[in-house]
């Protein structure tokens, strides 16, 4: 079964003013759609076609350059839109408040670390909070490299992730990423990143 | 001596309507204008802080590599551009091309295609080789063809910051115009 562009759980102007209603619209369904395409493309007749995303993700050091891409695009975008929520924000709660405070201090600092991490990846990538074994770090890919990957520097499951291609801010913010880096965070679906969180520690 | 941001030469609203003002405004106002501060803020104490940006490109890594070959691909994309260009070169530019790509179109879609395929942000380039061959490579982010050894010739930016203003995702669009705006007597001199 060939993979498919996910719906969003919310409206396009509903994370406004933090992310705009156009780029959300044309990241869903113009920058998300073409890597599903594309990842369809890459996979037809190769006997992969039905594997797990989180699979071919694993063995992406042996898989064509174009499953890396427009897997890791179609996998990295389809949670990028979950751990985002209208009215977000906030602070995390329960086990993850507590591994927050564990391995990074505190929220804030946590905050800073990850925005860090978006600001200093050169070139487009991501930013992401990941659950490493039974420990919580922070690390970025280029391009749409993620941490199930197993090219990543730092591998694990990762549980939010922010996308710092110029696509995912430019409309709004332009040459301005640390201010898309600061607004982001009162987008964010807590209960989401909390329960992928339960799901990926032990 | 520090590094400084070489001026336009044209006006930013010059290149309407293919690249826009505001494009403009952003992309040498903001962006290669970041790229001169930082390098100016890397180098001190470096052993690159008289070192030329071609030094730059060949020998630095990390930050100082990125933002100095940034500099250096920024003045050289502008500089490929003015208003009222395009059309084809000329002269011995124009030999070579039909020599090593079999005419300017196949070039034109060659190039074309470097561009629109690199993955990420980077930069198409038109280089002569060693030998005097031109050849077309895809550079991903800073990256530049003189720490090959190969000497630049045309190039074209492909980061979003680019062309995301005027045209979104539709890449292609950007570079179909790109075409309309490369100026050959710049760029034939070059080779």
């Amino acid at each position: 079964m060939a993979f498919e562009l996910p719906k969003l759980q919310y409206a396009y102007d509903s994370l406004e003013p933090h992310i705009d209603s156009k780029t959300m619209e044309i990241h869903h369904t113009k920058h998300h759609a073409a890597y599903v395409n594309n990842l369809n493309n890459a996979l037809a007749g190769t006997g992969n076609e039905n594997k797990k995303l989180e699979d071919l993700m694993a063995s992406i050091s042996s898989l064509p350059a174009a499953v890396r891409n427009n897997g890791g695009g179609h996998y990295n975008h389809s949670l990028f839109w979950e751990i985002m929520k209208p009215n977000g924000g906030g602070n995390p709660t329960g086990d993850l408040a507590d591994a927050i405070n564990r391995y990074f201090g505190s929220y804030d600092k946590l905050k800073e670390t990850l925005s860090n991490a978006g600001l200093t990846r050169f070139g487009s990538g991501w930013a992401w909070l990941v659950v490493k074994g039974s420990e919580l770090v922070v690390t970025s890919t280029p391009n749409q490299d993620n941490p199930l990957m197993d090219v990543a520097d730092v591998k694990g499951t990762p549980i939010l992730g922010i996308d710092v291609w110029e696509h995912a801010y430019y409309l709004k913010y332009q040459n301005r990423r640390n201010e898309y880096l600061s607004a982001i965070w009162n987008v964010l679906n807590w209960e989401e990143i909390s329960r992928r969180f339960k799901l990926a520690i032990h | 001596m520090s590094f400084e941001l070489p001026k336009l030469p044209y006006a930013l609203n010059a290149l309407e309507p293919v690249i826009s003002q505001k494009t403009l405004e952003f992309h040498y106002g903001k962006h290669h204008q970041a790229y001169v501060n930082n390098l100016n803020n890397l180098v001190p104490g470096t052993k690159f802080e008289n070192a030329s940006l071609e030094t730059i490109i060949k020998e630095a890594d990390g930050g100082i590599f990125n933002n100095g070959a940034q500099v250096w691909n920024h003045t050289f994309f502008f500089n490929s551009l003015a208003p009222d260009a395009g059309g084809e070169p000329s002269g011995t530019l124009a030999d070579a091309i039909k020599k090593d790509f079999g005419s300017f179109a196949e070039f034109k879609e060659k190039f074309s295609k470097a561009a629109v395929t690199l993955f990420g942000s980077g930069w198409a380039w038109l280089v002569k080789n060693g030998e005097g061959k031109l050849e077309i490579v895809q550079e991903p982010n800073a990256g530049n063809p003189l720490r090959k050894g190969l000497t630049p010739v045309l190039t074209c930016d492909v980061w979003e910051h680019a062309y995301y203003l005027d045209y979104q995702n539709r890449r292609p669009d950007f570079v179909e115009s790109f075409w309309k705006l490369v100026d050959w007597k710049t760029v034939g001199a070059r080779f």
